[in-house]
């Protein structure tokens, strides 16, 4: 969404380099072409028919349009809470399942199986906002009013969260069996594109008007890179962290909305599990920085997909679900070591070292 | 006497990127003496003294302990040297003992022995008077005995150089006395000491000589004695007592109409800073600025009326009615506008562009749901970068990339801008070249011959003299006069800053 | 506040404040719930189940006190359990040797944290929790299914009791019962006095308050911050793996579930014991007391009827809350205070 516009006389590959979307749409490249030279069935996508007699498109990317989505709607309020408060939110999993958990509540009420919805999907979804934006601004006031680096204050949801939600349905799993609550994650009938897709779209096209037509990204830009030069310039730093909490938390309960649909019930302890590893590796692949400030929200979004990406073709090579976290892993600590300002220190000093010794 | 040379500077030079901080900088040290090193902010000093303890690697030059050449490069190599130093902030842990701060990183043994430890610290404390307990934890001594201790960690280590710096910005006069007195013990032991401080009543209490820098350059060294105090202050201000330089009346001044109020008014503000309250007014069209040596409370006062410190009382009324404010925005809805002293810290938000730079106040005074669309953001950027004449690359080129007087003028460009009726302008001629300073100082005219009121605070009291038709002159946090007319001179400013005191 | 509470050092007064609300609701516990809490060993048992908590809050509490976070234990936990246990029964292997796996496995991982944050200056969160994801992936990757160990020396390692003479009782039979220990205790008490005695009596120890405390002063007052660094976080992984073992003792199975949740469930005793995140205070003596206090009001809870699983999580939660916001308030009355 921001365009960095190339400076005249430089050369193209350098501007290229430079632009933040480099990063993830050359993962994303390395990624395919790796596919694309081990197994070329990776693109395959077959039109079927689901039980139901509809159309549905099925093949690995399509897999990853589906997922990566989810992780998509993540990232943009991750980036938002990255960027105001050069934290991040690891409680989004828990808070994922205390939506879905509410989600449920709203609509089954007590009775587990139920045959009819208690009230409309909408009506249910708006409730699940609410509550999910409370945990949010729950978050949102430990860390702007107590000042409780992001990541510790966000430990007591992501301890709590799972609990709270069984708690919500007292622990039961209810199970829904009408046929349009599975629209949300699943596939609309007559449409062979997963819905979940459609969802991101209206979310990002969401975030790009609310970052055009309001001051968001300017005000979050300025608390984050300068705290006290925007109390200065009349903003309430207080408050922008807040909201930026509030936002993912809106993000979170749409995200529940997608994951509940999907499964047509929940399970506390597994629905969305380290998601919020993977969103907050969504943003430092997008080339934002987790310290905060400046941020690139085209970004994060591509690399919510080239995550998905990475996850998808582990899960080709047979990589167990519980193991892909290892690799995760070593994908983050490679970026960090990478854009650690002491690494980049190190490395630009080697670069230029021996050119000049030539000339000398 | 050149036995009696302790430490010895010769030909300093240091340069950070686009700032020569200090140039070819001469310091002697003798025995047993008190040596005070003065000059105004950003004459260097601290630089000067953050090469010799180690912080800071120094370009060209040699320093010379006791006639050796010696090679520094970190606070411990100073410390292993016979250098100690106290800082104007404390550099201890709040969170440790008294006396583990007075011993933490200086014993060589792996056992802590707490009772000796206890014992050894209590016995310095006392025979310096310092009103500490050894096992009391730092951070539940006031600011100023925890100065103290940093002080006797320093006085332990058989230092033969101390240089404190500024440390008695935190200490009442008691406290500036005891100070004092564990001064001379040190020096009649023969340490060399080197004192670093604002307040003249001070130097001219202890010291025996006084080194005199400005702009990166040695002024000279000077006997106490043959330096009066009035000479001291145009020393360091560059400024000769009989270069009169009264070029007003290049803009015409702004006519007041009959009985109208003024446009600021404030009656006994005060602030969590450290001012007393004060009263204070300005007129429409009138530039009036605040003066006094650094930590003087000049800066404390203008952010009291921006509402940039927390307020704890005062009226304020502005165009003669009464309104409240709490908060930056509170001052920025009255029209007021206010350039801070320290701009990177305060004013500019570095990763943003030039263009985001000087939107910004004007953006939030617009509120969240006005943005200003992509073509009016260009225009107005390109404006003000043309009114201004700031040299950037392009809009979108942060700010942090720009030199010191554009990112200024950037500044200055985001609260003209807002079309203030009063403008604060906090040092904002500070580090930047010469052109700039004297079209910031035009601007101001012009600013105020078509009615803008200005407050205007510079280390420079020429500049100040050039702008203002009147100064408030501040001392030690309080207003201790108001000069106008014909008592707008140096010799009169300066004897006001410097405590009354005549030659 | 009278003058001694305010002399007080900020370490002393959380550590009160923790040892006053641990036997507070001991007490509590023994009045109003009886039965149970009246006996000695429902205080050992414990323990008993606790050891690995102990000794993994001593290594948060030593990294916290420096000013970092390792949120990596529990998962090493979990790939100690699992390594060990595929030695001990796939490949029948020795018990010392499996000790010194897990030694092996904590101190590479605390090498490798510790020199990414010290030297490479990368946010100690950031680096941990990859720490984290790694060792649980790992552990599955070893071994995905769990299983109970067979080896016949390890059992009878994990049998052993050690038996406390004289706090026995009789049970519902008669019958006299010895009051016990598992071998685990005592190393978790070792741990617990070794750490005390390195936190208060070396020149070390105090220079991971001072670096915690501030680290530009500690820097200026001449110590090592870096090499500071890198030793808490490397002697946190060491105890991570030695916690590791305690809990394959306890348990005596691999699985890649297990331990979940071990770092929160440390990083909240630390807590709660008195440590602060913004590091320089804390005490070890503290964090014991803390790990009783947590796993008291977990056996509280459910006593009291509340045995639905999710309260536990909901209980250790709003605890850290609790402590969490009375430890920024009370820090920022007493720094309050000190200015004026």
């Amino acid at each position: 969404m921001t365009q960095n516009k190339p400076a005249k006389g430089t050369n193209f590959l350098a501007n290229l380099t430079r632009n933040q979307l480099f990063i993830p749409v050359a993962a994303l490249l390395l990624l395919l072409v790796f596919n694309l030279i081990m197994d070329p069935n990776f693109f395959k996508i077959t039109l079927d028919h689901n039980s139901v007699g509809d159309p549905v498109l099925s093949g690995f990317l399509i897999t990853i349009l589906d997922s990566g989505s989810e992780l998509a709607i993540l990232a943009i309020g991750m980036t938002l809470v990255t960027a105001a408060t050069g934290g991040q939110d690891i409680s989004v999993g828990a808070a994922i399942a205390i939506s879905g958990s509410v989600l449920l509540r709203m609509l089954c009420g007590s009775n587990t199986r139920p045959e009819t919805l208690l009230m409309p999907v909408l009506v249910a979804f708006v409730i699940t906002c609410v509550v999910a934006m409370l945990f949010g601004a729950f978050n949102g006031v430990l860390v702007a009013v107590f000042q409780i680096q992001p990541m510790i204050a966000t430990l007591i949801l992501y301890t709590a969260g799972r609990s709270i939600a069984a708690w919500i349905n007292n622990n039961e799993l209810p199970i829904i069996s009408e046929p349009s609550f599975g629209y949300y994650g699943g596939f609309i009938p007559g449409i062979p594109v997963p819905t979940p897709f459609f969802i991101a779209i209206i979310c990002v096209i969401l975030i790009a008007l609310a970052l055009k037509f309001t001051t968001l990204r300017l005000y979050t830009q300025a608390v984050g890179i300068n705290e006290y030069s925007a109390k200065l310039n009349g903003l309430n730093p207080v408050f922008i962290k807040i909201l930026s909490f509030v936002i993912l938390g809106l993000c979170v309960a749409v995200v529940g909305l997608i994951k509940v649909s999907r499964f047509q019930t929940i399970n506390y302890s597994v629905i969305a599990k380290d998601i919020e590893m993977d969103a907050i590796l969504a943003v430092a692949l997008g080339g934002n920085a987790l310290s905060g400030g400046k941020f690139n929200m085209t970004a994060s979004i591509i690399g919510a997909y080239v995550i998905q990406c990475l996850t998808t073709t582990l899960y080709k090579f047979n990589v167990q679900s519980d193991a892909l976290p290892a690799y995760k892993a070593i994908v983050v600590i490679a970026l960090v070591v990478l854009s650690a300002p002491i690494v980049r220190e190190k490395l630009s000093a080697l670069m230029p070292k021996p050119v000049a010794k030539e000339v000398a | 006497m050149a036995d009696n040379v302790v430490l010895q500077m010769r030909n300093i030079h240091k340069s950070f990127p686009g700032v020569k901080a200090l140039q070819g900088v001469d310091f002697t040290l003798r025995k047993g003496e008190v040596h005070a090193l003065m000059g105004e902010n950003g004459a260097g000093k601290s630089t000067l003294i953050k090469v010799l303890t180690g912080v800071y690697g120094k370009d060209e030059g040699q320093i010379s302990m006791e006639g050796k050449e010696v090679l520094i490069h970190s606070p411990q190599e100073a410390q292993k040297n016979g250098i100690s130093t106290v800082y104007q902030e404390i550099t201890l842990c709040p969170n440790l003992s008294v006396a583990e701060n007075m011993y933490i990183g200086r014993l060589d043994n792996i056992y802590q022995n707490w009772k000796k430890m206890n014992s050894d610290a209590d016995k310095i404390l006392q025979s310096l008077d310092i009103p500490a307990k050894a096992t009391q934890q730092l951070s539940s001594c006031s600011l100023a005995v925890q100065q103290m201790v940093a002080i006797a960690r320093a006085v332990d280590t058989d230092c033969k150089v101390l240089i404190l710096d500024e440390p008695t910005s935190s200490l009442d006069e008691q406290e500036v006395e005891k100070l004092f007195k564990l001064m001379r013990d040190l020096k009649a032991r023969g340490v060399g000491i080197v004192f670093v401080t604002h307040f003249l009543d001070q130097v001219y209490e202890i010291c025996d000589r006084i080194t005199v820098m400005r702009d990166g350059k040695l002024v000279g060294e000077f006997e106490i004695e043959t330096l009066p105090r009035v000479q001291l202050v145009s020393k360091m201000l560059g400024k000769e007592l009989d270069d009169l330089s009264d070029i007003q009346g290049e803009y015409s001044t702004y006519q007041n109409k009959e009985g109208e109020a003024p446009v600021f008014e404030a009656e006994g503000l005060s602030s969590d800073a450290g001012i007393r309250p004060f009263d204070f007014h300005i007129r429409k069209g009138e530039v009036n600025g605040f003066t006094g040596l650094l930590g003087s409370g000049r800066s404390e006062s203008v952010r009291a009326i921006f509402g940039a410190d927390r307020i704890l009382g005062g009226n304020v009324k502005v165009n003669g009615k009464p309104v409240k404010i709490k908060k930056p925005i509170d001052a920025m809805k009255q029209g007021i506008a206010y350039l801070p002293e320290d701009r990177k810290r305060d004013g500019i938000v570095g990763d943003l562009s030039v263009r985001d730079n000087i939107l910004l106040a004007q953006q939030v005074l617009r509120g969240f749901l006005k943005p200003f669309t992509k073509a009016e953001a260009d225009k107005i950027a390109d404006e003000y970068i043309k009114l201004l004449s700031v040299k950037t690359a392009s809009a979108d080129t942060p700010i942090k990339s720009l030199s010191g007087g554009n990112q200024q003028k950037v500044i200055l460009a985001r609260w003209l801008l807002t079309h203030p009726e009063y403008l604060i302008l906090d040092e904002p001629t500070r580090g930047i070249d010469v052109g700039t300073k004297v079209d910031i100082q035009k601007l101001v005219l012009k600013l105020a011959s078509e009615g803008m009121s200005v407050t205007f605070i510079s280390s420079e009291l020429d500049e100040m003299l050039r702008t203002c038709s009147r100064l408030i002159v501040m001392r030690d946090g309080r207003m201790v006069g108001e000069l106008s007319g014909e008592d707008l001179n140096q010799n009169k400013v300066m004897n006001t800053i410097a405590g009354g005191e005549r030659e | 506040m009278s003058k001694k509470l305010k002399n007080m050092s900020d370490t002393n007064l959380l550590l009160s404040i923790t040892i006053v609300v641990f036997f507070a609701m001991y007490l509590g516990a023994m009045i109003f719930q009886g039965a149970g809490f009246l006996k000695a060993q429902t205080f050992f048992n414990i323990l008993n189940a606790q050891a690995s908590l102990i000794i993994l809050s001593c290594g948060m509490s030593l990294v916290m006190i420096t000013g970092g976070i390792d949120i990596s234990v529990g998962g090493v936990t979990a790939l100690v359990s699992m390594c060990c246990a595929v030695y001990l029964d796939y490949q029948s292997g020795n018990v010392f040797v499996a000790v010194l796996i897990a030694l092996l496995i904590g101190l590479t991982f605390g090498l490798v944290q510790g020199f990414l944050v010290a030297y490479l200056e990368i946010q100690p969160f950031i680096v941990s929790l990859a720490g984290m994801f790694f060792a649980r992936g790992m552990t599955t990757i070893v071994n995905s299914n769990p299983f109970n160990v067979q080896n016949e020396a390890f059992v009878a390692l994990k049998g052993t009791r050690i038996i406390i003479p004289g706090l026995g009782s009789v049970n519902k039979l008669g019958k006299y019962v010895n009051a016990y220990v598992e071998i685990g205790v005592i190393v978790a008490l070792l741990v617990v006095i070794l750490m005390f005695i390195i936190l208060k009596w070396t020149k070390l120890g105090r220079s991971f308050y001072a670096v915690g405390g501030n680290s530009q002063s500690a820097l200026m007052l001449g110590i090592n911050v870096k090499r500071t660094k890198f030793l808490s976080h490397l002697i946190c992984g060491f105890l991570a793996g030695v916690g590791g073992f305690v809990y394959f003792l306890h348990v005596g199975s691999g699985s890649a579930s297990h331990a979940s949740g071990a770092e929160m469930n440390a990083i909240a005793s630390s807590i709660i014991g008195g440590t602060m995140l913004t590091g320089g205070v804390g005490n070890i003596i503290g964090t014991f007391f803390g790990v009783l206090s947590l796993s008291t009001i977990q056996n509280i809870v459910s006593s009291a009827g509340l045995d639905e699983p999710w309260w536990i999580g909901i209980t250790i939660a709003a605890m850290l809350c609790l402590f969490l916001v009375v430890q920024s308030i009370v820090m920022t009355v007493r720094k309050k205070q000190t200015v004026q």
